[in-house]
């Protein structure tokens, strides 16, 4: 196994497209045909990278596409600061630097014949997709798929150009939501927070798990919905982001109790986050 | 048993120069003992515990991990970035700094391996010294360590006769690797040693532990962290904190990823970009220490992350003292 932890992949920008305001995606492609065979060889759903700009730095996010697409990678992140400036200044056929997969995954194979619920909003619908996908590119061994997405405005909601997918498909449900006052005249869509209308939409519990990701005040107002509507603490996952150097257990920022996100997240239940201390996170 | 002359140190650290070793040894600068790179004509200090801890030399304050040669246009493209591993001996480690060992090798290797380390670690010896006196900062005897501790060493030299003599004992097949390079400075012999003067056992770690673990949200904390300016010290001089950052560093035609020394005392150490910081304040910060040494890293690694060697509180420039910290907390469990 390759010991030098922080030498990182080079990747090549295949297509790049903006999602909303300062949020954009890079399709990569891996430079050596040996890195893309050892990424995926690795890759599960929910894992996370570092993506770097020399001279700038590397920056934490998600892998924001499945691991049944084999040929790329891609990732959707905001301008937030330098090191993602950087990375959006970057044009096709310019390389960056890629570290990961890296952190834990969902159990997606264990909820097999499961109905699935995914909650997001906002910019934390990419790490979502990429479940979504991998979910849809095995469609037949889940039960009833169903998306509730939001956003402060129409214009921040990403991946417009696959909502309309999802909202074409029969075999999934997708809500979308723009907070009051963020819709424009044409929007199809609902107008309100998520936890309402998650609440007005109502999904069965019953044999199904639900992952929820998006700002904290979010989850905060979307947790008690869900416990409402009889939705168990083991039965709801998030995904974490911390603030990350190495990615491998050992540069020591992660923590939240005993709890080292990046090797033991970043994906956790409810169950196993109600065990940590609230005032780490 | 093999022995030597305290007065004739220098001669085994140029005998071990001779046979190849970097030596690495406390010297006496600028009204400091700090651990260096030992060359000819240096004087070996032994009385003071040296202000830097050894962990310098397997985990540098800064070293590159990865280089990009950046081209004109933009753009880069990745070179090449030699491990330097230079054969070390450091002589005259403490035993609380030979303790450290252990808690570091856990944490570059507890899944991911991490080959910089590993290389330097293979590549080093450690000479310890047994303590002949303890301060007032001393407490290794409270973290299960002692002033002849041998956890992480590969020979100890124990003082003998009154401090004339040092006898020589080797622990590893690296310590025994020594005596042929000390060509003929480690001489056949007798000697008495001393009974090293331990200092007092000062709190019970598994307590302390079982207090952090289920008081997090106390508040002692916002009390106890007060004097605190978060200057990082502690972390610097600490044999076993290895936390650290990943930062760019570049000319015109280089970048160098560079890993650096970092502290969890620090306030931009865990803020997020959103401008959220989960540890905004000192109490946090300092909690964050307390907790990772003495309940983090027992769950993890099954070994503490303190030595006891006191460099933290010598060092504070506001009195704060981890050992006093973890008595008021045994006090509080009680």
């Amino acid at each position: 196994m390759n010991d030098d932890l922080y030498k990182p992949f080079l990747m090549s920008i295949e297509t790049a497209r903006d999602e909303a305001p300062d949020v954009r995606t890079f399709r990569l492609r891996f430079a050596q045909e040996g890195d893309r065979a050892q990424f995926f060889q690795r890759y599960r759903v929910g894992m996370f990278g570092l993506y770097g700009v020399p001279g700038e730095g590397e920056s934490t996010f998600c892998v924001a596409s499945p691991p049944t697409r084999t040929d790329h990678i891609e990732c959707t992140f905001r301008k937030v600061g330098r090191v993602t400036q950087a990375l959006q200044d970057l044009e096709v056929g310019q390389s960056l630097t890629f570290r990961g997969p890296y952190g834990n995954h969902f159990p997606i194979d264990s909820w097999k014949g499961r109905d699935l619920l995914f909650i997001a909003g906002g910019i934390a619908l990419p790490p979502m997709r990429s479940v979504i996908w991998n979910i849809l590119d095995r469609r037949a061994e889940f039960g009833k798929v169903a998306v509730v997405y939001g956003a402060r405005t129409t214009a921040d909601l990403v991946y417009k150009h696959e909502l309309a997918e999802w909202a074409a498909r029969p075999d999934m449900t997708l809500v979308t939501t723009v907070d009051p006052g963020g819709q424009t005249p044409d929007w199809k869509g609902k107008v309100g927070f998520v936890p309402a209308v998650l609440k007005e939409l109502a999904p069965s519990a019953k044999n199904c798990v639900a992952v929820l990701c998006g700002p904290p005040i979010m989850i905060k107002l979307t947790l008690p919905v869900l416990a409402a509507l009889g939705f168990a603490p083991k039965d709801i996952y998030t995904t974490l982001e911390n603030r990350m150097k190495c990615g491998v257990g050992k540069c020591g920022r992660c923590n939240v109790g005993s709890v080292y996100v990046c090797k033991d997240g970043p994906v956790f239940t409810l169950d196993e986050l109600s065990r940590l201390p609230a005032g780490d996170m | 048993m093999k022995t030597i002359e305290t007065s004739r140190l220098t001669d085994l650290a140029q005998a071990l120069s001779a046979a190849g070793y970097r030596v690495v040894a406390p010297v006496a600068e600028g009204g400091v003992v700090r651990l260096r790179e030992w060359t000819k004509g240096l004087e070996i200090a032994l009385e003071a515990v040296p202000v830097n801890s050894m962990k310098d030399f397997l985990f540098p304050r800064s070293e590159v991990v990865a280089r990009f040669a950046l081209q004109e246009e933009g753009g880069f493209t990745p070179a090449t970035n030699e491990r330097s591993t230079p054969k070390t001996v450091v002589l005259g480690a403490r035993p609380c700094d030979a303790a450290a060992l252990p808690a570091l090798d856990a944490v570059f290797n507890w899944d991911y391996r991490d080959g910089a380390y590993n290389a330097r670690r293979e590549a080093v010896t450690i000479m310890s010294l047994a303590c002949a006196k303890a301060d007032e900062h001393c407490f290794c005897t409270s973290v299960g360590g002692a002033p002849d501790g041998i956890a992480g060493a590969d020979a100890i030299l124990r003082p003998a006769d009154g401090g004339k003599r040092l006898v020589f004992e080797p622990l590893t097949e690296k310590g025994r690797a020594l005596i042929p390079a000390a060509a003929g400075t480690l001489a056949e012999g007798t000697a008495a040693t001393q009974t090293p003067v331990a200092p007092p056992r000062r709190f019970d770690p598994e307590a302390v532990g079982r207090w952090l673990a289920a008081n997090f949200d106390s508040p002692f904390w916002k009390e106890a962290s007060l004097a605190c300016l978060g200057c990082g010290a502690c972390a610097y001089a600490c044999p076993v904190c290895h936390c650290f950052d990943l930062q760019d560093e570049s000319d015109r035609r280089e970048c160098r990823r560079l890993r650096n020394w970092d502290s969890c005392g620090f306030g931009l150490f865990t803020l997020h970009a959103s401008g959220h910081n989960p540890r905004p304040d000192q109490s946090a910060r300092w909690r964050q220490r307390v907790t990772h040494k003495f309940s983090i890293y027992p769950q993890r690694f099954k070994t503490l992350a303190c030595t006891g060697c006191g460099r933290c509180s010598r060092l504070c420039q506001a009195g704060m003292a981890i050992a006093e910290t973890c008595q008021r907390i045994e006090a509080l469990g009680r």
